[in-house]
């Protein structure tokens, strides 16, 4: 028998509306960013640890954080890197840089652009100062980017 | 130990760029008449099946209804795991032990041709304080490999003879979608993606399906003349948010292994294994799990490669068929890694065979940097 067929696809998209509740702990977090331009974390009653992006509570203590915190906005670079390829989720165009950053005053970091992207200028353990977009929104990306303070 | 779960099946299809010359059903319908060959099984003797798949790599959601007749689930429980096939096979083993079925089938079918790979994967992150980033698979895995590579001192050259290694070592593997001889050179010269990983750092995009029989111990006994048991088992969890977890730290993994040694009672794993096959969706991550796994000490993961500890003809070779730089399904790769294992430890690896190999380890893992580990210890 002949196994050759003629090879049939079809196309097909995902392409669905959504919408995500932040909820209260994140959606003060927002506020404060688009309002104030602060940063805020919130600490653990129990571990006193300071969880950055706020969060409703510590995992390891599985108790609810209580304090809010204004955190940064100057803190130091953990890891970063530099994307290169270029992908249609993207929100800016490529190159641009990640960088994981525990800001002054937080116990844990956040995953956030970085606005350099020259690798030579980039270091782990380097500090790095947060900047505002000049639009907010009430949103993550109210946060523009953290560059390097020489 | 007296172990309660055998693996007496195994099927896996050849790796591929493009399986689109056929339906996914009839991928699995292969994979699956294949392994029930293999046990010596027809569709009656299965009494449980769990399925291993992601909704958006299959283009549809609540995906795992498509496979419903073509992995013989008809009028059978079945359950579905929407993550790596190693975690699926926890799923088989836990029906086995709770007395709830003496032999289940595990399969995992990934197509990643249908869609844009490091897309579909931006979608694994949180919509809150993540996803609008761009954050995706190739991005978070350069974070983590940066941060490794810094702590510990390793170059990029290092990281590429992990891919010289797997793609020479592919050649031995007839299921592998790319194997050759390639040099470290050619790999540094590969295009940059996310700094430090380049493209050949990075496991190919790819299709492909693998399918398990487990068996209770009476049934492993009566249906295999020399069963393959599951020895040891361990698996844990990391955080989700990317800067809420020790990237380089590892604790899931050293957890998920140190839990399957101790059920296997292995206290050096790097002697009393006699091969590894591991899930490192890149270069460095081969590195990084070696060491966590405690083959070698923090930071010497590519010490130990560069000493033919890991390749084939080693002390501990590790992913003798390629690894996931050979073919990377997402969720089949983990569930292929125990298919490897059980063939090493059957004396079948054919050009890949570890001589005399009677231990050996699967390891899988699923979201991006590992953050669910799984491990698992098969013997004779």
């Amino acid at each position: 028998m002949n196994d050759h067929v003629e090879r049939m696809v079809l196309q097909g998209k995902v392409d669905l509306p959504f919408t995500y509740s932040a909820g209260k702990t994140a959606s003060r977090f927002f506020v404060e960013l688009r309002d104030h331009q602060r940063i805020m974390g919130k600490r653990c009653p129990r571990c006193q640890r300071v969880i950055v992006p706020a969060q409703l509570f510590c995992k390891e203590c599985f108790v609810e954080t209580d304090e809010w915190v204004e955190v940064g906005p100057e803190g130091t670079l953990v890891t970063f890197t530099i994307v290169y390829r270029k992908e249609n989720h993207h929100p800016k165009e490529a190159p641009f840089a990640y960088g994981i950053i525990k800001l002054d005053g937080a116990d844990t970091s956040m995953v956030h652009f970085l606005g350099e992207t020259d690798v030579t200028k980039l270091e782990h353990g380097m500090k790095v100062r947060a900047f505002f977009s000049e639009e907010r929104k009430g949103h993550i990306l109210d946060i523009e980017c953290f560059r390097p303070i020489s | 130990m007296n172990p309660h779960v055998a693996v007496i099946g195994v099927s896996q299809t050849r790796f591929e760029a493009d399986k689109g010359y056929e339906a996914i059903i009839e991928t699995v319908f292969k994979v699956v008449r294949e392994a029930m060959r293999d046990a010596g099984i027809n569709r009656d003797d299965l009494d449980s099946i769990v399925t291993s798949s992601v909704d958006l790599w299959d283009g549809r959601t609540a995906s795992n209804q498509m496979l419903t007749d073509v992995v013989g689930s008809i009028m059978k429980p079945e359950s579905r795991v929407a993550g790596d096939g190693l975690g699926a096979v926890f799923q088989g083993m836990m029906a086995i032990l709770a007395g709830a079925s003496e032999i289940t089938l595990v399969v995992s079918q990934c197509r990643g041709s249908m869609g844009d790979h490091y897309e579909i994967s931006n979608w694994v992150f949180d919509p809150i304080y993540q996803q609008t980033l761009g954050l995706d698979y190739l991005s978070a895995g350069a974070l983590q490999a940066n941060h490794y590579m810094k702590q510990f001192g390793i170059s990029q050259k290092e990281c590429a003879r992990v891919v010289v290694k797997n793609l020479r070592d592919a050649q031995n593997n007839p299921y592998a979608q790319v194997a050759r001889e390639a040099t470290v050179a050619e790999v540094m010269d590969s295009p940059m993606w996310a700094y430090p990983i380049k493209e050949m750092d990075a496991a190919p995009i790819s299709d492909g399906a693998c399918a398990i029989i487990l068996a209770s111990q009476e049934e492993g006994k009566a249906l295999s003349k020399n069963p393959v048991w599951i020895l040891g088992a361990g698996s844990c969890l990391d955080s989700h948010y990317l800067g809420d977890r020790d990237l380089t730290g590892g604790d899931a993994l050293i957890r998920a292994s140190e839990k399957a040694y101790a059920m296997a009672g292995i206290r050096d794993p790097l002697k009393e294994l006699d091969v590894a096959e591991v899930s490192a969706a890149f270069s460095y991550q081969e590195l990084l799990w070696t060491e966590l796994m405690g083959f070698c000490g923090r930071g010497e993961g590519a010490k130990i490669l560069q000493e033919g500890v890991t390749s084939m003809g080693g002390v501990l070779p590790v992913n003798p068929s390629g690894g996931m730089i050979a073919g990377n399904p997402v969720t089949v790769a983990g569930l292929t890694r125990l298919v490897e294992a059980v063939l090493q430890v059957r004396g079948e690896g054919e050009a890949r065979q570890v001589r005399g190999a009677r231990r050996a380890l699967a390891h899988g893992t699923t979201g991006c940097c590992g953050q669910g580990q799984y491990v698992m210890i098969v013997g004779n």
